[in-house]
Formats: C-alpha cells, sequence, structure tokens
C-alpha cells in the first residue's frame, strides 16, 4: 500500500475513533438534511429539475470548446482580462504576475475551492503576500492552519467553543459561546482587511458565455465586499462552470442553493461582468478572470468519466454520505473529499495513488440519488476500481477472485469447499479475532456466522 | 408458473434457511421451484474490486443456466442489481450483451417478484413481534425496492413496523469494502445498530442476508439486544 493509501487509513481510523467529532457532523447534517428536504419538497417536481439541470450541464460540456470560447469573447467585450491556465502552476504564476504588478501586500479572498485545488494560498504567502480568507468558516480553518472539512461547510467539524479559543488565541478576542458574537469579532477583523486589501480573489459557481457573466453565490456578502472594495480583482474558475444562458441560472441557483445549503435561494447572488466603468463609482479597477483547466480537460476526453463534470460543487453527495459522517472531510487527504472527491481525484491526480478514495466506499449510491446533476457517483467509483484493477492488478486478489471464481463454478469444488470449512471453523477459536485468523479484517469487530450444519444446496439435493 | 431460485453463497453456507423458507413459499403457493447447483456466486465480490474478467467466468456460467429461465429470483437486493444491473454493463458491447438483457429483464429481487410480478401481497404469515426494516442499498437504490418488502410485511399477522430514522442509511457491509476498511465498515454499522435499538424493535428485518450477516455479527460481538432476520423467514411462519 503506498504512503498516500496509509495515510488515508490512519486518518480515517483517527476520525472514526472520535466518537464526539462524529456525533457533531451527524447531528449538523441530520439537521441539514430535515431542512433540505423541506426545500426540496418546495419544488414543482424536484426529480424533472434534476434531469434538466443534467441534461443542462452536459449539453455545456459537449459544447465546452465553443462555450468557453464565447465566453472569454464576452469577458472581454465587457472589460475583463482573460487569462487561460492548463495547470495549477499557470493558474498561480498568474495571480502571482497580477499581484507584482500591482505591488500588492494584502490579497482578501473569498471562498474558491479552485483555490484550494492550485494550493494558491501557500503559494502567495510563500511570496510574502498576507492572503485572508473572507468567508467565515474559511477564515476559521485558515486561522487553524488547515484545509476546509466540506466543499461548503468548511469548519463544521468545530464547535463555538472551539471557534471561541480560536478567536480569542490568535484574535485576542475575548471568549463567548455566542454564535453572534463570534461573528461580530471575525466580522471586525475583515472589514479592515477589505479596505486595505489590494486585490480581491474569489472562485464562481457559474460562468455564462452568452453575455460574460461571472455568477457568484454566497450567504455572508464577503464575496461582494472581496470583489467590490479592492482596485484588482481576480476570479479563478473551473473551466467545467462555463455554461451557455443566463437564462438557465433561473434553474441552477434555486438548485444550487436547495442542494448546497438547505435554501429557496443563497442569500447573495452576485453577476460580475467586468471592472467598475466609467461614470460607475465603485468596483474593481481591473478584472481578471483565470480559466482553470488542471485536469479537466482530459476528464472530459474520457468517454466514461466526464459526465463527473457535470458537478456543481453543491457539496450534496458529502452531506448524505456514511463514509464521510464516518470519517470525515480530512480523512481524504486532498481537496474534494466526500463522492465527488472519490470520483474525480483519482482521475485528475493518478488512479495509483489514490484509488483508495474509490475503494473506500460501499457504494451504496445515497449520494447518486440526491446529486442536483444526475452524477451517478457509486457507478464511477466501480469504474475507477477497474482503471485501477486494470492497470495495476494487486497479484493476490487476481489470483483470489480467479480461484474463488473456478470454485463458484463447479459444484463439486464448491461441495468439498464447504465440507473443509465446516471442519476448519471448529478450529477456528483458537486464533478468532487475533492476527492469525485468517478472516481477521472480519472478526476483529464482528462474529462470522458458522456454515450451516446442512446448506441449502445441500437441502435442495436432499429434497430432489 | 416455474420459477428458478438462483441462492447467493453466503445464503448457502451461513442462512440455508432463507432459500428453505422461499422454497416452502413458492410451493405453498403452487409455483414450481428449480434451484441452480451452479455458480455458487454472481461474481460481485470481484466485479465490485474492479476484476472484470475474474467475474465473467461465474457471470457467463450463471446467464446460460438462466437461459431458458421463465423467471428467475434473487433473494438478494445486492445480488439481483449485480445480475440486473451491472451484468448488462458489464457485457455491454461483447457477444454476451443480448444473453445478459435478457437475464437481466426476468431476474427479480424476492420481494418484488412477489408483489409486483405475482400481485401477491398476503401470505398469510404470522410473527407476532415489534420489527424495524433496514433497506439493503442496492435492493433499495438500484433495484427501487422501497414498497414490497413493507407492502409484504404490512399484511403479516402481529407484525408491527417501526421505522427507524436511519432505514435508508448503508448498514456498512459494502462488499469487499466490509474486509478491506473493517473499522469504517463496523462505524457505520454501530451506527445503523444504534438506529435500529431506538426504535425498540426486537428484530431487524432485511432483505439482503449479506446486511445481516454484517449487523448480526457486531449485535453478538456487542451484545446488542436485539436480533437479525430475513423476511423471508418472516413471511413463511404460519
Amino acid at each position: 500500500m503506498n504512503a498516500i493509501a496509509l495515510e488515508f487509513k490512519k486518518n480515517a481510523v483517527r476520525t472514526v475513533k472520535d466518537l464526539q467529532r462524529r456525533q457533531l457532523v451527524k447531528t449538523a447534517l441530520g439537521n441539514f438534511e430535515i431542512a433540505r428536504n423541506d426545500k426540496v419538497a418546495r419544488f414543482q417536481d424536484w426529480q424533472k429539475a434534476r434531469y434538466v439541470a443534467a441534461k443542462l450541464k452536459w449539453e455545456a460540456l459537449e459544447n465546452l470548446h465553443a462555450n468557453i470560447q464565447r465566453l472569454e469573447e464576452n469577458l472581454k467585450k465587457n472589460g475583463a482580462i482573460v487569462h487561460w491556465a492548463a495547470t495549477a502552476e499557470e493558474a498561480r504564476r498568474i495571480v502571482s504576475a497580477i499581484a507584482k504588478e500591482k505591488n500588492a501586500r494584502l490579497i482578501v479572498k473569498s471562498k474558491a475551492m479552485t483555490a484550494e485545488e492550485i494550493h494558491l494560498n501557500e503559494a502567495l504567502e510563500k511570496e510574502g503576500y498576507e492572503v485572508v480568507e473572507t468567508d467565515l468558516g474559511e477564515f476559521i480553518v485558515q486561522l487553524r492552519r488547515e484545509p476546509p472539512y466540506h466543499i461548503v461547510f468548511p469548519a463544521m467539524h468545530l464547535t463555538r467553543y472551539e471557534i471561541s479559543d480560536l478567536f480569542a488565541q490568535k484574535l485576542g478576542s475575548q471568549p463567548t459561546d455566542k454564535a453572534e458574537e463570534l461573528t461580530m469579532i471575525a466580522r471586525r477583523v475583515l472589514r479592515e482587511k477589505y479596505i486595505k486589501a489590494d486585490i480581491g480573489i474569489t472562485g464562481a459557481n457559474f460562468a455564462v458565455a452568452d453575455c460574460g457573466v461571472i455568477s457568484i453565490t454566497e450567504n455572508e456578502g464577503n464575496a461582494r465586499l472581496t470583489a467590490a472594495l479592492p482596485k484588482v480583482m481576480i476570479t479563478l474558475i473551473g473551466i467545467e462552470k462555463v455554461i451557455p444562458k443566463l437564462e438557465d441560472l433561473a434553474l441552477f441557483l434555486p438548485m444550487l442553493a436547495t442542494a448546497g445549503a438547505a435554501q429557496l435561494i443563497s442569500g447573495y447572488n452576485t453577476f460580475y461582468s467586468g471592472p467598475r466603468k466609467n461614470g460607475e463609482t465603485d468596483g474593481p479597477q481591473e478584472y481578471h478572470v483565470i480559466l482553470l483547466d488542471n485536469g479537466r480537460t482530459e476528464l472530459l476526453a474520457d468517454p466514461i468519466e466526464r459526465d463527473a463534470l457535470r458537478c456543481i460543487r453543491c457539496g450534496a453527495c458529502l452531506n448524505v454520505c456514511p463514509i464521510y459522517r464516518t470519517i470525515g472531510g480530512h480523512s481524504y487527504g486532498t481537496t474534494y473529499c466526500g463522492p465527488i472527491g472519490a470520483v474525480i481525484t483519482p482521475i485528475m491526480r493518478g488512479i495509483e495513488d489514490w484509488q483508495q478514495l474509490s475503494y473506500a466506499s460501499s457504494l451504496c449510491g445515497a449520494c447518486a440519488e440526491i446529486c442536483p446533476v444526475k452524477i451517478i457517483l457509486h457507478h464511477h467509483l466501480l469504474k475507477n476500481r477497474k482503471i485501477a484493477a486494470t492497470k495495476k492488478p494487486v497479484w493476490w486478489q487476481k489470483i483470489g477472485f480467479k480461484i474463488f471464481s473456478k470454485i463458484s463454478t463447479c459444484p463439486t469444488l464448491w461441495s468439498i469447499i464447504t465440507k473443509c470449512g465446516r471442519l476448519l471453523q471448529k478450529l477456528h477459536p483458537l486464533v478468532k479475532g487475533s492476527r492469525l485468523d485468517p478472516a481477521y479484517a472480519w472478526t476483529k469487530e464482528r462474529d462470522l456466522p458458522p456454515i450451516a450444519p446442512q446448506t441449502f444446496k445441500e437441502w435442495w439435493r436432499s429434497k430432489k | 408458473m416455474k420459477v428458478t431460485l438462483f441462492i447467493p453463497c453466503y445464503i448457502d453456507l451461513f442462512y440455508p434457511q432463507v432459500g428453505i423458507s422461499i422454497v416452502k413459499i413458492f410451493e405453498r403457493l403452487g409455483i414450481e421451484v428449480e434451484a441452480l447447483e451452479s455458480p455458487a456466486c454472481c461474481g460481485q465480490p470481484a466485479y465490485n474490486t474492479g476484476y472484470h474478467d475474474e467475474t465473467k467466468e461465474a457471470a457467463i456460467k450463471l446467464m446460460e443456466q438462466l437461459k431458458d429461465a421463465e423467471a428467475v429470483v434473487i433473494p438478494s437486493g445486492s445480488c439481483g442489481a449485480m445480475v440486473k444491473v451491472f451484468y448488462p454493463e458489464l457485457f455491454e458491447g461483447t457477444e454476451y450483451e443480448i444473453l445478459s438483457k435478457e437475464v437481466s429483464s426476468k431476474c427479480y429481487e424476492f420481494t418484488a417478484f412477489l408483489v409486483n410480478r405475482l400481485g401477491v401481497t398476503d401470505l398469510k404469515a404470522t410473527f407476532p413481534h415489534k420489527i424495524t426494516f433496514h433497506d439493503g442499498c442496492h435492493g433499495l437504490r438500484e433495484l427501487n425496492n422501497k414498497l414490497p418488502p413493507r407492502v409484504l410485511l404490512s399484511k403479516v399477522k402481529g407484525l408491527e413496523l417501526i421505522e427507524m430514522k436511519e432505514a435508508e442509511t448503508c448498514c456498512g457491509f459494502g462488499g469487499t469494502f466490509s474486509a478491506k476498511f473493517p473499522i469504517i465498515s463496523t462505524a457505520m454499522g454501530e451506527t445503523k445498530c444504534a438506529s435500529a435499538l431506538e426504535t425498540g424493535a426486537e428484530f431487524i428485518v432485511s432483505c439482503d442476508s449479506s446486511c445481516i450477516m454484517h449487523l448480526q455479527g457486531l449485535i453478538t460481538r456487542q451484545n446488542k439486544n436485539i436480533k437479525t432476520i430475513h423476511i423471508a423467514e418472516i413471511l413463511a411462519q404460519q
């Protein structure tokens, strides 16, 4: 097993044993589920909405080449500067070059999974820039120097007491157990930063090709301040976020809000179309849009895996995933956790290093059932497993399955194995649950039922 | 009508009473039953681990046995989904494509066969106990089999079904997953058991003996005050 896989197992086990943390996450997601179901029920026809959303996203991807060119054209018409970044490194270089050119010192950031994906903060900090996350959850995990726990709720694993202690320690605030007061503490710090910041960096939820508009959904107003106050605004967006028409947002915005945040519509949905125009009193003087590929065209070129690109990063699949609920977001060890992360990470970052994410699933399908754009996530996990087993089969598994297949297809062998099993299980108590137990993986924490004195096949033969 | 019964490997070895109950139920309904001798397994463990070539031998043998069957019944949502949903995917574009689709179209999970195909809902069974029902994931989401078991249970005399909060949450078995990631698997099982215990039920009932094997394994080890039983065993009781 490779080092990344070992680390994954180690972290997963650690979270499994942290019962308090698990309960916290479970309760939060349980409450979320009730609220979300309520909002889903308000759709006239949620299943139809899913079908249409999936179709629109699919069509957008089928014509990605044309859509993205149209997006670029229209963004330019609106006065934005468009950059293409094939890799994470290129994207970091582009941001860094802009920051250097502007003599920037302080950069504020609203929530952007793309920035997490390319490890932008670390890179900018290394170059001496101060980078401040303005989304409350991101602000909290940044102070803890840890990655987000969830695509949408980055600090969901923390209690208000932990956050209070963190603020007291890092910001010198008075301890409090009130969420409103904690928010005000963060707000006071952040308002200062917005005013002083030279650059604001945002992610984006959708990019609309036909009018060159970037759509950002949020609930705190922090993305608006990040976009409006600094002189330079940069949006870092994955190319799969392009949709052809503005009217499609009439469906996508409520779906994103419902699936991702249990809201009918999120607090702020803002369209950014370019820098401040002549005569306008606010907005950035320069607007840069970075179109990030970083493995996405490879995913697009793969006829089997490409529909994973429909993902709108709502986090719905994480919320319902019993694995995510059990092992938490940090165990995955990569930017995108939960079912969607287990699907795309092995493809985008290498199947040999990351296949364990695709195997660490009971394939229950709760994710596919809720996904607003109908990505059959658990079937993708199966496909990833096939890729992994084809590319680099594990010899003992391959032989094991071959042998089992021979036994299973030969009645005489099956009969002999049944009888041998019955004899051997008499000795089982000697090793049961110990390392010497061949069924240790099962028996360490569970009992194994005994082979019946008369199996079904034996009964059937005797009956006949 | 004649039914061809495919008893999955773990039912054959560990839970023969499930298969025996089903044979009795069909005989009572006047349906001729033929049980397959071979293969013992549908190939799902290899398939779910990504070894498709190693899956095909058993799958082809099973499909050939079922070629002329009138209707195929599998008392498991999981193995049922393997034959019904994943065989056609496995053999897509091969010489077995048509056969896999034919077999798929006449294959039923046990409770779905009774309710959807035969239209039988009342088996005149008696089971005077409080139970809670665990939806096996494959039965629930691959085969859309939420209602048939509940319809059948609702007609059982003396039976009281108390739904648990986590009825639709995976129990954590997941085939080879349970051995590859035992700690995650058993933690999920504990969540499921806790939810079942909350209802005060005496039994966790399921259409899937594989989930039952995992849950009962935990219950026995941890001395929990609840039992497990396959739905066929309840429906056969008179």
